[in-house]
């Protein structure tokens, strides 16, 4: 509770520097378009307006620092543009609308959140199998940590596209992506979870004559929950941050990524800001709400948070 | 149908031989560590071989290992045209810029408990976020060049270096932070005779994190933009020409990089902070 405070300062800090930096960054705009409606610019032509940098250029037409906030098709959308857009986005407009922040939301949240479940329960069923095979343990663990430092999310879009041409199409697709993305950071965290009991807990299991089977569900895998939880919640902004890729340059038709591509191609910047803002919500709520059942599992079951 | 019966064959083999391998007395020794994950890298791709072969897969879905090699061995001077485009001057400027812009800001932040307790979780929050989406709009900014491969690149790294620098100049103990006061050690040699040093394993996690990240950054924001070389580029023309023996090849490229990259802030981090427990 007491780091609100801090928290909101360094937010308002943030605002602070991204309001001033609006007017720079328009400010070449404005004035070629306020010169176009007959207003007194000081250099007067564009090009030499070019010269200028953008503070310079604001300093010299100071008459022209509000409008740098007004503009239609700006560089850089002032934060109440952006406000106002997600504003009307989100509860101006029937959820059913294609120009519902709600609805390309739902198209990017439900792939995300059926490959988040796929590639957790996926991730569990391996991280058991490496936990209770030598085999398996000594030849896939080494691969799944080497697969960390591989940049597959770049490759999102391409997997779509390969998917489409083989007649998977609608969420599916983009569900592989966001359940492969989530699957390693779990696989890692699990087998270090189900290997955290120590050599007093197993042989005091050992003692009470359990068998693996029970080993495994009395101990293991309830000591595994807090890392469990630590991986889903990378999990989650990873499948979410993947579906999104997928989305940005295959030409999906809706989503948070193909908004914000649409927002930058048909020249309206403040539309891809709205979804890039939009995203970072969902992304903030789906961690937000994993924290919040990680905190009630961990109290129902007697643990500290980590 | 030969292809399929020495798939499974194949299969079967290099199975059996881990089976055997790493249940044997030798399976700790160090060569057993590489070995066992090395045969099941090969059988996987045999089979492939195989099974692409022996199912005719049609190439434009899924290209044969062999094609791969081929394809790498005959276009060694693109594939390193494109890695040093993306990989040098994209990410690793941008990585760069990125890391030493959050080391600053973690140092001037630490110096306020107050806007440490802001930094902190507002840093782990925008790290989690889909900073990749900026890809676009850097690309308009700073034009298709390297440059707003770099910027995009710094945005993405900044903050997973930033949080875990924050939260390591808060490692020290009040013991250690007394002992420097005792010398008489004002700000600046607390600073770098301690507390920089303690907060490397930190920053290093931070910077482990990151390589990933400023390989993404430097690949995606090439989709939306980019002069006629690079990874990116590479990767969605090739795939437009359906030549996917050239993307894959580029994947197999971006797969050693990243690991490479990963492999040497490691190594850098073990000179570093040898004296830390997780070293030694």
């Amino acid at each position: 509770m007491k780091s609100i405070l801090p928290v909101l300062t360094v937010i308002a800090a943030v605002l602070l520097i991204w309001v001033v930096a609006v007017v720079p960054m328009n400010v070449h705009l404005t004035a070629d378009q306020a010169q176009r409606d007959g207003a007194l610019v000081m250099p007067d032509t564009p090009i030499a307006r070019k010269e200028v940098s953008g503070f310079v250029l604001a300093l010299k037409n100071p008459h022209l620092v509000p409008l740098t906030y007004f503009g239609k098709r700006p560089n850089l959308p002032s934060p109440h543009q952006v406000a106002a857009e997600m504003f009307n986005t989100i509860f101006g407009k029937k959820i059913t609308s294609k120009r519902s922040l709600v609805y390309h939301g739902w198209v990017t949240l439900a792939p995300t959140l059926l490959g988040f479940v796929i590639g957790t329960f996926l991730g569990v069923l391996l991280a058991v199998g490496i936990v209770f095979s030598r085999v398996m343990d000594k030849s896939v663990m080494p691969w799944a940590i080497v697969s960390q430092t591989i940049p597959i999310l770049a490759l999102a879009p391409m997997i779509i596209v390969v998917l489409g041409a083989a007649g998977v199409h609608g969420v599916l697709p983009k569900s592989v992506i966001a359940a492969y993305l989530s699957f390693f950071p779990v696989v890692v965290g699990m087998v270090k979870g189900l290997r955290s009991p120590d050599h007093m807990q197993l042989d005091l299991l050992r003692t009470y004559s359990t068998n693996n089977n029970q080993g495994f569900w009395k101990l293991r895998l309830p000591s595994s929950t807090p890392y469990l939880f630590a991986s889903l919640k990378i999990g989650i902004s990873a499948s979410l941050i993947g579906t999104i890729v997928a989305e940005l340059p295959t030409g999906a038709k809706a989503g948070f990524g193909a908004r914000m591509l649409v927002g930058d191609q048909y020249g309206q910047p403040i539309l891809s800001w709205a979804a890039l803002f939009a995203a970072a919500l969902t992304a903030a709520a789906l961690v937000g709400i994993i924290s919040l059942i990680e905190r009630g599992t961990l109290r129902k079951m007697g643990m500290k948070l980590a | 149908m030969m292809y399929v019966i020495a798939g499974f064959a194949i299969w079967a083999l290099g199975w059996l031989l881990n089976v055997y391998l790493a249940n044997g007395k030798l399976s700790d020794h160090w060569a057993m560590n590489i070995g066992i994950p090395l045969i099941f890298g090969l059988t996987i791709l045999l089979v492939w071989e195989c099974f692409v072969i022996g199912f005719e897969v049609n190439p434009v879905f899924l290209p044969r290992p062999s094609d791969i090699i081929v394809r790498m061995a005959n276009e060694v001077p693109r594939l390193w045209a494109d890695f040093f485009q993306t990989i040098i001057k994209g990410a690793l400027t941008g990585y760069i810029i990125g890391g030493l812009a959050a080391f600053a800001i973690a140092v001037l932040a630490d110096r306020s408990e107050f806007l440490t307790r802001g930094v902190l979780p507002v840093g782990s929050f925008m790290a989690a976020l889909p900073i990749v989406g900026i890809a676009p709009i850097f690309v308009k900014w700073f034009g298709s060049d390297w440059e707003s491969k770099a910027a995009v690149v710094a945005v993405m790294v900044f903050f997973p270096i930033l949080v875990n620098a924050v939260a390591g100049l808060r490692d020290t103990t009040s013991m250690q932070r007394d002992l420097m006061r005792t010398y008489g050690a004002g700000y600046w040699p607390t600073l770098f005779k301690l507390r920089i040093p303690a907060a490397m394993p930190f920053i290093f996690n931070g910077l482990k994190i990151a390589t990933t990240l400023a390989l993404i950054g430097a690949i995606v924001a090439e989709f939306f933009g980019s002069p006629t070389v690079g990874m990116g580029f590479r990767i969605s023309t090739s795939f437009g020409q359906l030549a996917l023996d050239m993307v894959w090849a580029e994947i197999v490229i971006a797969a050693i990089a990243g690991s490479a990259f990963y492999g040497i802030v490691t190594l850098i981090e073990k000179g570093v902070t040898f004296w830390h427990p997780s070293q030694r």
